[in-house]
């Protein structure tokens, strides 16, 4: 009898091995998203008419099925982790740019003028200040990125065993092992939720200036996010 | 000295919020802008740190000119308030405090060091250093936006309307707290506000500024109250300068009557004593000449007053100390008309009628003579 853990040889992996590979493709997008997304953000709240033009794209961008994103790349980059990752970064930007533009923004104007008025300049006024207070919703971002990143990677499957836990889908299906599907499904929740954990401890720790939430001062909390779970659904869709 | 010569500001639609300025704003005293909303306070205040450019004109700081200079080494020379604080919410304190030092490369324990001196001085609890701006309430929040803008040690202090956003009794106590540290530290502050008895009570000198950007009149407070140079300018003074004018004139030239005063145990010939045919009342005071209220000398009853069936002696000035505006308002709180005058310790040193205030009142305004301003 085999271990509850063992899978296909035809996966040529190990389940945690599976796992590893799950989180890398999820998360470098969710990186580099927000590496891209820092720019254009800054950009947009440079300039104010850029703002709804590019939250424009990224929303179409967010409504290109990845199947589409892969048929064109793999000319490019071949049958790879970087075809899945590709469209993932891209659809990250739909949450970080609205996010981080909205914590830059809520900066009150007096912070600003202050730091202006003390002698910082335009690059230190950004980063000593304007990028800290904007961390809870970068971070708000952040969560919402990483969660829906993970259920999407399964969908690398489908350009050849590319999906991570996804790629068990394919093989209970093929074989007719629910366990196989359960380990898919539930490992992928299970991800989703620890690394939300994890951003969540995160942001506690970098955000000690933040009021806490108390049962009788409920103080403003972080900037208004979409639920989670709305995105989840619009990938399941997918 | 600071001085803006013919500086105007000029926006690209054509608004005009600085028209031909020229002031000259004298070292180590507190220059206060003041006008209402669009009359170009901010924007001059602003155009002094470069944080808005003038279309027109000159500003110069000891004979320098400030367009010459590297903008951000300009603005850390000076400091800045502003209303709400605007602190880093995301830094403790004593390093919202420390932020000009550690911008112009001390050590973070020397800035650090410095930035508890100052919450000291600025009267912060030192345990509230680590804490953040949330924490605090928003006076305390504004003594460490005048702690920050003091860090540096700039000669030169600028405020735009610091205290506009915290309520009356707070507001009164960073006022004299301000003017308690420029008794120490003797800065060149501009000190923008909308409030005329702000102004009034901290400026050495005020400019009122009319809508458009002009200004009409810059005078030390007393003169503006009571030569003000145009309608306009009378008119944002309010319907009571009069009384207010009395701020400037001391109480210590008052004749106070000593002889209508009896403790809470007097005898009957004490009272029969006191009674004096120039005051209809006797004051009642406590064992320790503290006040207690008026009563008619017929309704005392010797041995022992009731001091619950006391007539209000109103709000008691302090002798010498305080202005003729706060021994006439005592007058008028008090039924009787007669205000009390009390030392520093609060025990009665006199008793004084409307009537000889008002005479003081017409003394002083014949000599023409402002004291140094007194406090209340």
């Amino acid at each position: 009898m085999s271990g509850f853990f063992d899978i296909p040889s035809d996966l040529q992996n190990t389940y945690w091995g599976l796992v590893g590979l799950h989180l890398r493709e999820a998360l470098i997008p969710v990186v580099a998203g927000l590496v891209i997304a820092l720019p254009i953000a800054q950009l947009c709240v440079r300039l104010r008419w850029l703002y709804p033009p590019v939250l424009w794209i990224t929303t179409v961008l967010y409504a290109i099925p990845s199947l589409a994103f892969f048929v064109v790349l793999i000319d490019y980059t071949g049958q790879t982790e970087t075809t899945v990752m590709i469209p993932l970064a891209v659809y990250s930007l739909v949450v970080f740019v609205p996010a981080i533009v909205d914590g830059v923004r809520s900066v009150p104007q007096e912070t600003l003028d202050a730091a202006t008025a003390m002698g910082l300049g335009p690059i230190r006024r950004y980063i000593q200040v304007q990028l800290p207070i904007a961390a809870p919703a970068i971070i708000a971002g952040l969560r919402v990125a990483t969660v829906s990143s993970i259920s999407l990677v399964s969908v690398g499957m489908l350009i050849g065993n590319q999906g991570g836990l996804g790629n068990l889908l394919n093989d209970g299906m093929i074989y007719h092992q629910p366990r196989l599907i359960w380990l898919s499904v539930i490992g992928t929740a299970v991800l989703a939720i620890l690394a939300d954990a994890v951003l969540v401890v995160i942001r506690l720790v970098v955000t000690p200036w933040m009021p806490r939430g108390g049962r009788k001062t409920r103080p403003v909390d972080e900037p208004a996010r979409p639920e989670p779970a709305a995105p989840a659904l619009e990938d399941a869709v997918r | 000295m600071i001085r803006i010569d013919s500086v105007t500001k000029r926006y690209p639609d054509g608004t005009v919020a600085v028209d031909r300025l020229s002031l000259e704003i004298p070292d180590r005293s507190i220059t206060v802008l003041v006008g209402p909303s669009g009359c170009g306070k901010t924007t001059t205040l602003r155009m002094i740190n470069r944080m808005i450019e003038p279309t027109e004109g000159t500003i110069l700081i000891d004979g320098k000119d400030i367009m010459k200079q590297p903008v951000n080494t300009l603005r850390r020379s000076m400091g800045y308030v502003i209303q709400n604080a605007g602190l880093f919410q995301h830094r403790t304190i004593i390093d919202n405090i420390a932020t000009v030092p550690r911008l112009l490369g001390w050590s973070k324990d020397k800035a650090r060091e410095r930035a508890r001196e100052l919450m000291g001085r600025v009267g912060l609890d030192g345990a509230l250093a680590k804490r953040y701006p949330y924490q605090l309430s928003g006076g305390q929040q504004q003594r460490v936006g005048v702690a920050r803008a003091l860090a540096a040690d700039p000669p030169v202090l600028l405020m735009d309307e610091p205290f506009s956003a915290v309520d009356p009794v707070v507001r009164k106590g960073l006022q004299d707290e301000l003017l308690r540290i420029q008794d120490e530290l003797g800065k060149t502050i501009v000190f923008v506000t909308h409030d005329i008895d702000e102004a009034v009570k901290i400026g050495t000198m005020v400019a009122v500024m009319r809508t458009g950007g002009k200004l009409a009149q810059f005078a030390p407070p007393a003169e503006l109250l009571s030569s003000p140079a145009d309608a306009f300018v009378e008119d944002f003074l309010g319907a009571d300068r009069g009384i207010r004018r009395l701020s400037f004139f001391s109480s210590a030239g008052l004749d106070l009557l000593t002889t209508p005063i009896v403790a809470v145990d007097a005898t009957a010939e004490q009272i029969a004593a006191r009674t004096a045919p120039d005051a209809p009342y006797l004051l009642v005071t406590d064992l320790d000449g503290k006040p207690l209220g008026w009563s008619e000398p017929d309704a005392l009853t010797a041995g022992r007053i009731d001091p619950t069936r006391l007539v209000s002696h109103g709000r008691p000035f302090v002798h010498g100390k305080e202005s003729l505006r706060a021994a006439l308002d005592g007058a008028v709180l008090s039924p009787t008309g007669w205000a009390v005058a009390v030392d520093t310790e609060g025990r009665v040193a006199g008793v004084v009628s409307q009537q000889t205030i008002g005479e003081a009142i017409r003394a002083a305004h014949a000599e023409g003579r402002a004291d140094a301003k007194v406090a209340g």
